[in-house]
């Protein structure tokens, strides 16, 4: 295994205010490395340093490598896919060119364009004869979800960032996308981080979880060893699983 | 009808349609470009549109009569008239330029920036598609105030279907402001159907 995204003491600030603090770990390729918080304990800001969205205030993140302050900013970002909550598609695109921008942006040519978004379309459930044509509005929360990982996928990158995308979803549509997620990392074999503040979600889906509080990285272990970490935030954390209240 | 009130009925309104149409080519090719410049510049932006809201307060005769003592700009004419009907038209076509753009979803602009768009296809790909609708509502708007204010413009020798207007209420001669106000009434009328037309046909959402 080798790393393909490695933070380096990256500190993050805004203002007076630490964001995120001294952060040093690899993300391995392959792996789906889920970023577990609270609202405001710093990940999506964590997803954000990785493309470039934001810089560090200190340290360094490396990309394949290099640092992110070194890479083309346009071209580190269409590198790596991006979902967001509620997918943030263009509601003035159809599906099919919200999921084939990437490689429009990138000089596609059409018919190249066309298969790929045909087979992204087909590969998750929603068959582009009858989807393609249809804007965003059209279609459910759930399918507007697996647009936008489809969108992530369209160029094909290495490296793909989930903010909350299933976050927003009712819990059997998100039941369903979230074995959608095994299935395609089965398939597909990229490397995801993936921010969640749903600890089921992240015992489900991440080889390795990492524990934000605060902007501190706590813990970062695999789902067995995290259900036996000590530390209070854990404990908060893995008491919702007995609460029997849904997350 | 007195001899020769059809011929300056094609006439007047032409002249009439021109000074109309040349403001609102001048005034859209401002104030889009400047909204889109403002969403950029959030001190620049406060300063602007406090002087078009200004502007718009100001009484369109007096107005025109401000501008004629003016060297370069002002004198007795067209070219005032137009002048004064672009200074009109400016604000509800920034103000829309700016609440379009200002207006699109964040998340759709975070994803757009995040999907590795440029700022100019952010801008042409994005915000300007999903703000047309806003900017051309500010550009009915200023038609309709335009088509209205241009009977003014007779005021300052600027020509138009103001002339009837002004000419009627000298002489008391009803049909002359008739000749006038409804052909007037009827541009504003078509103006605004026209432009819904163009937005209900060609634009998103």
């Amino acid at each position: 295994m080798s790393a393909i995204v490695s933070f380096r003491q990256v500190t993050y600030r805004i203002g007076a205010t630490d964001i995120l603090r001294d952060l040093t770990f690899d993300v391995e390729s392959g792996e789906t490395l889920v970023l577990l918080g609270r609202s405001g304990s710093g990940k999506t800001t964590l997803l954000r340093l990785v493309n470039g969205l934001v810089n560090p205030t200190a340290g360094t993140i490396l990309v394949e490598g290099q640092a992110t302050i070194t890479w083309d900013a346009i071209r580190l970002k269409r590198r790596i896919g991006y979902v967001i909550q509620e997918g943030g598609l263009f509601p003035h695109f159809t599906v099919g060119e919200n999921v084939g921008l990437v490689p429009h942006l990138e000089g596609w040519p059409q018919d190249r364009i066309k298969a790929r978004v045909e087979g992204l379309l087909d590969q998750i459930g929603l068959p582009p004869n009858q989807f393609a044509q249809r804007y965003p509005r059209e279609l459910s929360g759930g399918q507007r979800q697996r647009v936008g990982v489809a969108r992530a996928l369209a160029a094909d990158p290495d490296i793909l960032l989930f903010d909350e995308p299933f976050g927003a979803l009712d819990p059997i549509t998100r039941v369903e996308l979230q074995r959608q997620f095994l299935a395609l990392r089965k398939n597909f074999g990229k490397t995801a981080i993936f921010v969640t503040h749903d600890v089921r979600e992240a015992l489900l889906l991440g080889t390795r979880i990492g524990l934000l509080n605060h902007g501190y990285l706590e813990v970062l272990t695999t789902p067995p060893e995290f259900l036996h970490s000590q530390g209070q935030e854990v404990q908060a954390f893995l008491s919702c699983l007995s609460s029997g209240v849904d997350a | 009808m007195p001899m020769g009130l059809e011929r300056d009925l094609v006439t007047l309104t032409l002249e009439h349609l021109f000074l109309v149409a040349t403001a609102l080519a001048v005034a859209c090719a401002v104030a889009v470009p400047t909204g889109i410049l403002l969403t950029r510049r959030e001190a620049l932006r406060r300063w602007v549109v406090a002087l078009t809201n200004v502007m718009q307060t100001v009484p369109s005769l007096a107005l025109f009569g401000f501008l004629i003592p003016l060297p370069l700009l002002g004198g007795i004419g067209k070219h005032t008239a137009i002048i004064a009907l672009v200074l009109y038209a400016l604000l509800p076509i920034l103000q829309n330029t700016l609440a379009g753009i200002m207006g699109v979803d964040r998340a759709v602009r975070a994803s757009a920036i995040a999907m590795g768009m440029t700022g100019r296809q952010l801008l042409w790909m994005v915000e300007l598609p999903l703000a047309s609708r806003t900017i051309l509502t500010g550009i009915r708007v200023a038609t309709v105030i335009t088509v209205g204010t241009a009977t003014i413009a007779a005021a300052i020798g600027g020509g138009g279907l103001g002339v009837f207007i002004f000419r009627g209420l000298a002489s008391v001669d009803t049909t002359q402001i008739l000749a006038g106000a409804v052909p007037a009434a009827l541009m504003a009328l078509l103006a605004d159907k026209g432009l819904s037309w163009v937005e209900r046909r060609f634009l998103p959402r």
